[in-house]
């Protein structure tokens, strides 16, 4: 079972990389965009076939380690 | 005073650490290495600052839930001090040892250059080298050492008076223009409330010579060499 997290920094946390990536992109002539946030994506595989378990245990590991929830906030996608 | 460095990989300013433990208490520091970090009789230990296992997922992370902050843990329980400098204050914070987190800098450059601290207190071991409100110069070289916390968190840390040092200016005025990281409230270094475990980002060890430029923070160490744990 693979388990996809995302992990971006949570509303009202200073995002200075996802500004740069903004003015690049009105740089580059991209004008209409607005607000950019950027995060990290980390897959998963898991040896639990049981998709509401392997989530919870996704979660888990979210909370202790691969996100830091003082700054982050977190997604867990079940991916069949 | 005991004094022993906590050593990950990656870390690469426990020299600077040891030098200047080793002229404040006229005794060399142990140097631990994480795998085999025995704490037993320290007084004090510190964790320098670094790149601790290549600061892959966030600064401190990593190092965070190594085996050897057990050992740490256990060391700040039976009242022994800690130090956390730099990557260092990164991990305790990530630990949980220390509230907040270091976010990357705000205008996103590394930052290799001096600041200038104002002690905010200086009744505790690290600080009583110094006067309340004096400035003090110290280097800094870091990407990630925006200190931030949620306002409740710095609304205690303030009304605890948990707050050891903040970035001003030479003349001591706490501005936004002193604030190089863009740290809340120009927060530079912060205790817990036991006044026992110590984090900043500065690096005072760096500043403990005449030859290195100055010996600014040269107090700080001084006034942990009059350390003993009861």
């Amino acid at each position: 079972m693979k388990a996809e997290v995302t992990i971006m920094l949570k509303a009202g946390v200073l995002d200075p990389q996802g500004k740069a990536i903004g003015q690049a992109l009105h740089g580059l002539g991209f004008a209409g965009v607005g607000e950019v946030r950027q995060g990290k994506i980390i897959q998963l595989e898991l040896s639990e076939t049981d998709p509401a378990k392997a989530k919870a245990e996704a979660e888990e590991m979210a909370r202790k380690l691969l996100a830091n929830t003082v700054i982050e906030s977190f997604k867990v996608e079940i991916k069949a | 005073m005991k004094a022993g460095i906590v050593v990950f990989p990656g870390i690469n300013r426990e020299r600077d650490m040891a030098i200047a433990l080793h002229a404040s208490t006229g005794r060399a520091p142990a140097m631990l290495w994480h795998k085999n970090a025995d704490l037993t009789g320290l007084d004090l230990v510190v964790i320098p600052g670094g790149f601790s296992y290549g600061d892959y997922l966030r600064c401190g992370a990593m190092a965070a839930q190594s085996p050897a902050m057990a050992a740490i843990r256990a060391h700040v329980a039976r009242g022994g001090y800690l130090l956390g400098v730099c990557n260092g204050f990164q991990i305790l914070t990530e630990a949980g040892l220390l509230p907040g987190a270091l976010l990357r800098n705000a205008g996103l450059r590394f930052l290799s250059m001096d600041c200038h601290l104002r002690v905010e207190r200086a009744d505790t071991a690290f600080t009583n080298g110094y006067r309340a409100g004096e400035v003090f110069r110290a280097p800094m070289a870091h990407g990630d050492g925006n200190y931030f916390a949620d306002d409740a968190t710095l609304d205690r840390l303030e009304g605890e008076n948990l707050v050891a040092l903040r970035y001003a200016t030479a003349e001591g005025v706490v501005s936004p223009e002193a604030n190089f990281n863009g740290a809340a409230r120009n927060i530079a270094g912060i205790l817990s409330p036991s006044l026992r475990v110590m984090g900043l980002m500065p690096h005072p060890e760096d500043l403990v010579d005449p030859l290195m430029g100055g010996t600014d923070g040269k107090p700080l160490f001084d006034a942990l060499a009059a350390l003993e744990v009861a």
